[in-house]
């Protein structure tokens, strides 16, 4: 196991060895240099994080449960699967940890508006959330492919009382969203407050995103701790920006745990129909920050498949490029239909419906469990819970619900 | 002197302001796209900007991320614009800045395209998405400085921060009309006239206004106030509409000849 020294990174500018950074206009420096000041004032204010907190446990729910997935162990014959349960906060996935952060960072630095892109939704109804929550006004950004194949959640941004602005351009995926989301704060920066919902874009979203999100992996350390007495001996979690791997990965990052991340595969890196960032891209810059990208020669970005509307983005965080080139952390890609599988198995061993998102982290602990004797622990983030997938699975399995 | 401070210099003797047009190149097409530019030239664009298509134009409004999009359907990257700056550069002598996103220079090489950039004649880059904070590592990888670094100030760019970005300019300052993405409107020229005035504090480099200015009235009002005017979307947008009109070219000259007399002072 390579080391990472956290402390080392990111440097005084944002940078993660030679990732991350500020590639952005010239309009959103001052933003961005204000609301770096902001989130180094808040992370030292005990009357911030008491209230960030104290939301945690009394509106989200915290602690979630670090639940032993006994028929699922028994069933692969290895390693004991512990799944750490995201779907159970509310809204149904971490998504709210960083948002509740983020609103309360907003609410902070005076601004009254927010916007956020979103993908599968979660992010988007997590920040139509605490904007209710906090009497904010609220703008999602969604690619109208997404829209269509997320439509449980845009339902309920709208009931939340959020505006959800359909993106066309490109793809009409997670990165047009961000793209237009980009846009919109360009015009409006001197009021808005712009929630970011992965640990990707420029300084100092990767560092804050994963701060608020590391909550999963402290939590995870005292519970395993508490109950077996070991640290867990692997980490699994899905990663499309990679902010519920970021959250859960930190706080184990200089412990003797090996450490796995899971992109999508598509329909199989071979075939370009992938959304495998770190197991098939190359370095570049997209949306404020340098990391891996899916991109062409010429550096045109292109396109990223997933079955799976939170993983289907063509960049990640770029503190997750660091972990692979130092090898700290091991990353993996699940296609479409091993999630899939991975889901239908969940489902009927241990009646949890989870994100087709966590299905490809649990279907890397299926691949893992198997190799491993039964007195190791693997835990697997379950980001999310699945009932907004139910149209696409029900396309993609072919039966009735 | 270079091609950007003679420009400068000549139309300060002419009592003009300079007329910066900006096309995506390759939109419709690289040979159409020629024609365009000529035309633009012999018409009375003082600089020209060249666009490097890009797929995700994050500063870009609707008019040029299709501008884009066309063009890179075909097939027009960062290879295909440098072609296409060699051959603008045997027709004319005027001042050529090339406009981009970072990552297409990236994934190029900022050593070759500094390189190659020189080679085929262009006199400045402006990279967009590339503050000074990012900037060292492109430019400490030019092997000369014949390239000027045409940097952007926006209204939201502090004074102290406006001193710091002069001092790393050259060629001229790209002041950014309003917040906001290229092509929108709202154009606020008093706004503008403060902005000048505050940057003209902390450098001695000409200004050009760009963002949101359309017609010939803007130009004249922008032009009282800065150095010289920058037209992009505008143009982008009569492109857009007459892609299948064979007057295309006419129509484009006849629009640069309104601004060019908007820019000169009465």
């Amino acid at each position: 196991m390579n080391t990472f020294e956290p402390e080392k990174y990111p440097d005084s500018r944002g940078h993660f060895g030679p990732y991350g950074g500020r590639y952005v206009a010239e309009t959103l420096m001052p933003a961005l240099l204000e609301l770096e000041k902001a989130y180094h004032d808040i992370a030292n204010d005990p009357g911030f994080q008491y209230e960030f907190h104290d939301l945690l446990h009394h509106y989200v729910g915290r602690s979630t449960p670090l639940f032993h997935a006994k028929r699922l162990s028994n069933h692969l014959g290895g390693a004991a699967v512990y799944l750490k349960r995201e779907d159970l906060a509310h809204t149904g996935a971490h998504k709210i940890n960083n948002t509740l952060g983020q609103a309360l960072l907003a609410r902070w630095m005076g601004k009254k508006k927010v916007i956020a892109e979103t993908g599968a939704g979660q992010h988007g109804v997590a920040t139509a959330t605490v904007a209710a929550l906090f009497g904010m006004e609220c703008r999602v950004f969604m690619g109208t492919e997404d829209i269509e194949r997320q439509a449980p959640n845009v339902r309920r941004m709208r009931l939340l009382g959020a505006e959800v602005v359909p993106v066309a351009s490109g793809t009409g995926t997670l990165k047009d969203a961000m793209n237009e989301a980009m846009r919109y704060w360009v015009g409006a920066v001197h009021d808005t407050f712009y929630v970011i919902g992965s640990v990707a874009g420029p300084h100092p979203y990767p560092i804050m995103v994963r701060d608020f999100q590391t909550v999963i992996g402290k939590e995870t350390r005292e519970q395993i701790l508490e109950e077996i007495g070991n640290l867990p001996n692997m980490l699994i979690a899905c990663v499309g920006g990679g902010s519920n791997a970021m959250g859960l990965f930190f706080p184990f990052i200089n412990d003797p745990v090996e450490i796995v991340g899971v992109e999508a595969a598509g329909k199989g890196i071979e075939t370009g129909k992938h959304a495998a960032t770190l197991g098939a891209g190359s370095v570049g810059v997209l949306h404020g920050s340098k990391s891996y990208v899916l991109q062409d020669e010429h550096g045109q970005i292109q396109e990223a498949h997933s079955i799976s509307a939170g993983l289907d983005y063509p960049g990640v965080g770029p503190e997750h490029s660091l972990l692979k080139d130092l090898k700290r952390v091991r990353y993996e890609s699940i296609e479409d239909k091993q999630a899939l599988d991975a889901f239908q198995t969940l489902c009927s061993l241990e009646g949890i419906i989870p994100a087709l998102e966590s299905s490809h982290a649990i279907a890397q602990a299926m691949i893992e469990a198997r190799e491993k004797p039964k007195d190791e622990i693997i835990v697997v983030n379950l980001s999310g819970r699945g009932d907004k997938d139910l149209d696409i699975i029900t396309q993609n399995l072919k039966f009735e619900i | 002197m270079n091609r950007i401070a003679e420009t400068f210099e000549s139309l300060k003797q002419k009592r003009e302001k300079a007329l910066v047009g900006f096309v995506t190149a390759g939109d419709p097409n690289i040979s159409d796209s020629l024609s365009l530019i000529t035309a633009m030239c012999e018409a009375g664009v003082d600089i020209l900007e060249l666009g490097v298509p890009f797929s995700d134009p994050t500063a870009d409004g609707p008019v040029i991320q299709r501008s884009s999009g066309r063009a890179i359907a075909k097939g027009v990257n960062l290879p295909a614009v440098l072609e296409m700056t060699a051959k603008i550069r045997a027709k004319t002598e005027k001042p050529i800045i090339l406009f981009s996103y970072y990552n297409p220079i990236h994934a190029y090489g900022n050593e070759a395209f500094y390189r190659d950039a020189e080679a085929a004649g262009a006199d400045g880059v402006l990279v967009v998405d590339l503050p000074p904070e990012e900037s060292d590592e492109m430019t400490d990888c030019w092997s000369g400085d014949a390239l000027s670094l045409i940097r952007l100030i926006a209204p939201t760019t502090p004074l102290e921060r406006m001193k710091k970005i002069a001092e790393s300019a050259s060629g001229f300052l790209y002041l950014v009309s309003k917040t906001g993405v290229t092509g929108s409107d709202g154009l606020d020229t008093s706004d503008i006239a403060r902005h000048t005035q505050t940057l003209r504090s902390v450098s001695q480099l000409p200004i050009c206004v760009g963002f949101g200015i359309s017609t010939a009235e803007d130009v004249a009002a922008v032009a009282s106030a800065a150095e010289g005017v920058v037209i992009g979307s505008a143009f982008e947008r009569l492109i857009e509409e007459n892609l299948d009109n064979p007057a295309l070219v006419s129509i484009i000259a006849e629009q640069v000849r309104k601004y060019k007399e908007a820019t000169k002072i009465s």
